[in-house]
């Protein structure tokens, strides 16, 4: 993982606590001693937004923040760049605590350092889609030129060549938040915050800037803090997902991690949903004892996931394959059976325990 | 219980020595300051005159080719631009020409005024909470208080002329520009300056570049009210000596002269309908970005 093209910068947030309210301090260590969300909004009328965040988001990573609406995922991700100012905690990047910077050490960090992208696009309704790409550029004081030979070369990047010249409001929303991508990539930030940045988006359209957005990280490898409500999404961009629920963290871990070991009720009845072959890898099925004189030659990569194993096996009419490392030593096999048993099987919370034990 | 059915009031000697006390001390504040007030004022005098003297002596063709050049650069519509030049047509047949030119330039000089005072307070009033609880009534007492009560300190201060006019003409008008550049602003999609925020901007940057433009439309419509309230004084301000059509409709008034009255009268309504329509097809062009081509 420690690519030398990494251009992103780690992100530490450490012992993070947010409540709302006259006097959010004066209540930072009930909280700390275990008052709950609804004593303390009961007792003193204050609204707990985040307790105790730990997140190690490492460099060069997708890091998603999932959860559903009032878990505290938004309070979270501004927290990063300091759209709201936490009450107790810190937030680590590049050795330097953004929570305890002045105004003008926050406004070069924003300017230099971060880029985000929006759920409601947030894009200038009287500016062309080049003017708002231009606009973080702007704001630092590079020269026209400059801004708009990074501009024109985003918006080519994220396919909207040729709208330059319109305005959002002629443009369909799918469209706006591409001008919202460029107009943050064109930044160029090492940290790229999204907020819900695709959730507003129709579900093909959604797919659609998923990819573009995995094409253009395996580019640009950046810190990318990805904020969803959706565990599809979560899992298909996320090399790092963390689930928040009332504003703690309750599991965080790979995608894989999630889906095979979830943490309790609430994260298994998430994942029942999901399309397991689609997430587990051929590793975590893979037995090291059964035939491998019988796999008639078809082998699969380490990190395949399921459902491709699964289409490669049936291609070639074969009941079991093996699994080989990069450097093509086999390490396992797999079987038909355990494939599609794998792929059905929802784990709850309870299974993967007894299983553990 | 004669104080239950007669209001116990203050004395009359006392309120008569209050009443006689205050206007003391302002005849006293007057001969002590006028001269220093009214040099204060002299920018605007002059402002003033050199308006009015190229909007009088200007030779009428030009006037009108400026006029109707000025309202088809604003609004680009044929339709506006051929009215406004009828009605000019119209006013100098009816041999007020040289009234109205000397009314628009009044408005003209009112206007600007307001909108270089009006904005700025506008915005401050926007980013700050007390500073708008404090303005807000000042502004209630602007616009309600009958304009011959601050026509009186005023014309004690100033005497009577085209200063004082003016200056009457703007307590009156400035409210909406100052109310509206308030409330545009506060309207500016949140979602909007935080993206600003995000990128950061500095306050500068965000009020330029966020805030202005996208309280434009409201701002626009603060400017329109105030060129039309600026109109409605032009009679009022003609009772302290400020000459244009207001003139003739107060000596219409006096010696009971219909048809002057009227004709003067709709000359203002005239110059109110081109004031209006001109700047509300500006404002609404500089909205051209709002326009939904996308379905």
């Amino acid at each position: 993982m420690a690519d030398r093209n990494i251009q992103g910068a780690g992100i530490r947030i450490k012992n993070l606590y947010k409540i709302f309210g006259k006097r959010p301090s004066a209540y930072v260590d009930a909280v700390k001693k275990g008052m709950s969300k609804t004593e303390l909004n009961e007792q003193h009328g204050h609204v707990l937004g985040l307790r105790d965040i730990n997140i190690d988001m490492p460099a060069g990573c997708i890091q998603v923040v999932m959860g559903l609406s009032g878990s505290g995922k938004s309070t979270l991700i501004r927290h990063i760049n300091r759209l709201i100012d936490p009450t107790a905690g810190e937030v680590i990047v590049d050795q330097a605590d953004v929570c305890k910077m002045n105004q003008n050490d926050l406004r070069q960090f924003r300017r230099h350092k971060t880029a985000m992208v929006f759920q409601k696009f947030a894009l200038l309704p009287h500016r062309t889609v080049l003017d708002n790409t231009v606009y973080g550029l702007e704001i630092q004081g590079l020269s026209r030129e400059k801004q708009e030979e990074q501009a024109r070369r985003w918006i080519g990047r994220v396919g909207l060549k040729g709208f330059e010249d319109h305005y959002p409001n002629q443009l369909s929303g799918g469209m706006q938040q591409r001008v919202g991508l460029a107009r943050a990539l064109t930044n160029d930030a090492p940290i790229l915050l999204m907020d819900e940045a695709f959730s507003a988006l129709d579900p093909l359209i959604r797919m659609d800037m998923q990819s573009v957005l995995l094409d253009l990280q395996k580019e640009i490898k950046k810190t990318v803090v990805f904020i969803t409500h959706d565990l599809d999404e979560a899992l298909r961009l996320g090399d790092r997902i963390a689930i928040l629920r009332d504003g703690e963290v309750v599991q965080q871990g790979t995608g894989q991690d999630i889906v095979l070991k979830p943490a309790d009720e609430y994260i298994s009845s998430f994942v029942k949903e999901v399309n397991r072959g689609r997430v587990i890898m051929v590793d975590t099925i893979a037995t090291q004892s059964g035939a491998p004189s019988a796999t008639g030659g078809v082998t699969v990569k380490t990190g395949t996931i399921l459902e491709e194993a699964a289409k490669t096996m049936t291609d070639a009419n074969q009941q079991y394959a093996t699994v080989i490392d990069d450097n093509g030593k086999p390490t396992g096999v797999i079987s038909m059976n355990n494939l599609i048993q794998a792929m059905v099987t929802p784990i709850s919370h309870l299974t993967s325990k007894a299983a553990a034990e | 219980m004669d104080w239950f059915y007669s209001f116990p009031n203050m004395n009359d000697d006392t309120l008569r020595n209050l009443k006689k006390a205050m206007d003391e001390g302002f005849k006293a504040f007057t001969r002590q300051y006028g001269d220093v007030i009214e040099s204060f004022f002299q920018p605007l005098q002059y402002f003033l005159i050199q308006a009015e003297r190229f909007m009088t002596t200007t030779p009428w063709p030009v006037m009108i080719v400026l006029i109707g050049g000025i309202a088809w650069i604003a609004s680009r519509n044929w339709k506006i631009v051929g009215g406004t030049i009828l009605t000019l047509l119209l006013i100098g047949y009816f041999d007020m020409w040289s009234d109205a030119m000397k009314t628009i330039a009044m408005i003209f000089v009112g206007t600007v005024v307001s909108i270089v005072v009006g904005i700025p307070i506008g915005i401050v009033m926007a980013r700050s909470d007390g500073f708008q609880r404090m303005v807000n009534p000042i502004l209630d007492v602007m616009q309600t208080m009958p304009s011959f009560v601050y026509l009186i300190p005023v014309v004690m201060l100033l005497g009577i002329g085209k200063v004082p006019g003016l200056i009457a003409v703007v307590i009156y008008a400035i409210p909406p520009m100052i109310r509206l550049t308030n409330l545009g602003i506060r309207l500016v999609d949140k979602d909007v300056l935080e993206a600003a925020d995000a990128f950061g901007s500095s306050s500068w940057q965000r009020l330029r570049n966020v805030q202005i433009p996208l309280a434009l439309p409201t701002i626009m419509a603060g400017i329109n009210q105030t060129i039309m309230m600026a109109l409605a004084m032009v009679v009022i301000a003609s009772m302290i000596g400020v000459q244009g059509l207001g003139q003739p409709v107060l000596r219409s008034v006096n010696g009971q002269f219909f048809s002057l009255g009227l004709f003067n009268g709709l000359a203002i309504v005239g110059i109110a309908i081109i004031f209006d329509r001109v700047s509300q097809a500006y404002g609404k062009r500089l909205q051209k970005h709002q326009e939904v081509v996308h379905g």
